[in-house]
């Protein structure tokens, strides 16, 4: 070996063992954007043998302020295309595979299958579930990192422990469900710092670096939450779902992963909505002219049997004409997305709408008193 | 001297603040409804609860100097 590596190889407990893992290694970075380009470079820096980089985006202006792979001159062309070369001349022994379109339900099983760990860069939550769900799948681990305006989050999740013969913690223990498309305004950027997805995309090329060679504490099992303002970090002890979600072949094939960014074209928040508590549940219910509509997803637990329908809140757009003329009682699991649900209704059909305050979650509470 | 409660990312849209000391709840759903009461944007708001800095799943009893920490998802990249 020359020396382009010597000054880690050196390191205490780093050695030729850990290079050689290192020079094994097939990752895939998906997303090239504020994240993946400093975990990218500076894992061909380090030598990892095989990288592959996914992204359909090409270079727009405002990328620039953080993704410092990319130039001026380079407006408009391909993202990955562009990196698999500058990363070719960084280090010429390493193979940087560009697979210049995004992850999807069709491809995902059959790119992550070919890699060793997959770094999520992507700015999507509908991406991060992909990931989250195929990953655990294929038994693959891979790393979490994402920003929120001066603070950005990282974990490491389903990594494959031998002492450990459970369900390994997944992205699915902290948030089961994708958030509604209200819930957090994840495709309208909320602005960045450029430093800052720089930052945590480095930290993750860093936990790749850990799993790769086993060396040191990983951040599987903690989310680690990075204040760039105050400077400050925050970590917190994930647990395990004691009702996990089951994902096999079945759940992944019928999970909505499109549906995140979609937002309504009607303006729900003009309806109000009436919130009813278990009693008055309890009692509506009865009557004949209520339908009760439980829009929570197909998987999601436990099931019931006093809904009239279920319509998961992904297919509420085209399922509201399907409604009958009744006043509707939406329910879901904690009485949020039913009032969206139920304005969304509203907007659209002129029939009286209520939702269920504190959803499920209260009805049994009340229900085992 | 009481609660401490910690809000993350983009929570403190609707709370205006980072952090509130010395909060009077006896366990986290009171906290909850307490912090709902206070900040009606943060009902629709989506984020796990951490109690000195552990994860929870279920309402949990609060002690005087208890930290809590609301956190929710990030997606940018």
């Amino acid at each position: 070996m020359n020396d382009r590596y010597i000054r880690q190889v050196i390191l205490p407990g780093f050695g030729m063992a850990a290079q050689e893992k290192l020079l094994a290694a097939k990752v895939l970075i998906v997303g090239m954007g504020g994240l993946g380009c400093p975990a990218l470079q500076y894992l061909v820096a380090a030598g990892v043998g095989t990288i592959g980089i996914m992204d359909a985006d090409t270079v727009s202006r405002s990328n620039l302020h953080r993704q410092l792979l990319f130039n001026t001159d380079e407006l408009g062309q391909p993202k990955v295309k562009l990196a698999a070369e500058k990363m070719k001349a960084q280090n010429p022994s390493i193979q940087v595979q560009a697979y210049p379109y995004a992850l999807t339900r069709s491809n995902a099983a059959e790119m992550i299958a070919d890699y060793d760990l997959v770094i999520d860069a992507t700015d999507q939550f509908m991406s991060k579930y992909l990931i989250n769900d195929v990953c655990v799948l294929l038994k693959k681990p891979w790393i979490y990192g994402a920003v929120s305006q001066y603070q950005g989050q990282l974990s490491v999740f389903n990594l494959q422990l031998d002492s450990d013969s459970a369900e390994p913690i997944h992205y699915r223990d902290l948030f089961p469900v994708s958030p509604a498309p209200h819930e957090i305004a994840s495709c309208e950027e909320g602005g960045v710092l450029g430093v800052l997805p720089g930052i945590i995309g480095t930290m993750q090329a860093a936990e790749a670096i850990k799993i790769i060679t086993g060396l040191g504490h990983t951040l599987y099992g903690r989310l680690y939450n990075y204040d760039l303002l105050q400077a400050s970090g925050y970590e917190i002890n994930i647990v395990k779902q004691r009702d996990p979600v089951k994902i096999d072949q079945v759940f992944f094939e019928t999970m909505n992963y499109d549906t995140n960014c979609e937002m309504p074209e009607e303006d729900p928040d003009m309806h109000d909505i009436e919130e009813i508590n278990v009693g008055t549940f309890m009692q509506l219910r009865k009557d004949p002219n209520v339908f009760v509509l439980d829009v929570r997803e197909k998987h999601e637990y436990p099931p019931i049997d006093f809904a009239d329908a279920q319509i998961p809140m992904s297919e509420l757009h085209t399922g509201i004409s399907m409604l009958p003329e009744k006043s509707i009682c939406v329910i879901c699991h904690q009485g949020i997305r039913s009032v969206y649900a139920a304005q969304l209704i509203k907007a659209r059909r002129n029939l009286t709408v209520y939702s269920l305050k504190g959803g499920l979650t209260a009805y049994f509470k009340q229900e085992s008193r | 001297m009481g609660i401490n409660v910690l809000f993350f990312g983009s929570l403190t849209d609707a709370t205006a603040v980072a952090a509130l000391n010395n909060v009077a709840a006896g366990d986290t759903a009171a906290l909850q409804e307490l912090l709902h009461q206070q900040y009606p944007a943060l009902r629709t708001a989506k984020y796990f609860i951490a109690v000195n800095q552990q994860m929870i799943r279920e309402n949990t009893t609060l002690k005087t100097g208890d930290v809590v920490a609301l956190m929710p998802p990030f997606s940018g990249g």
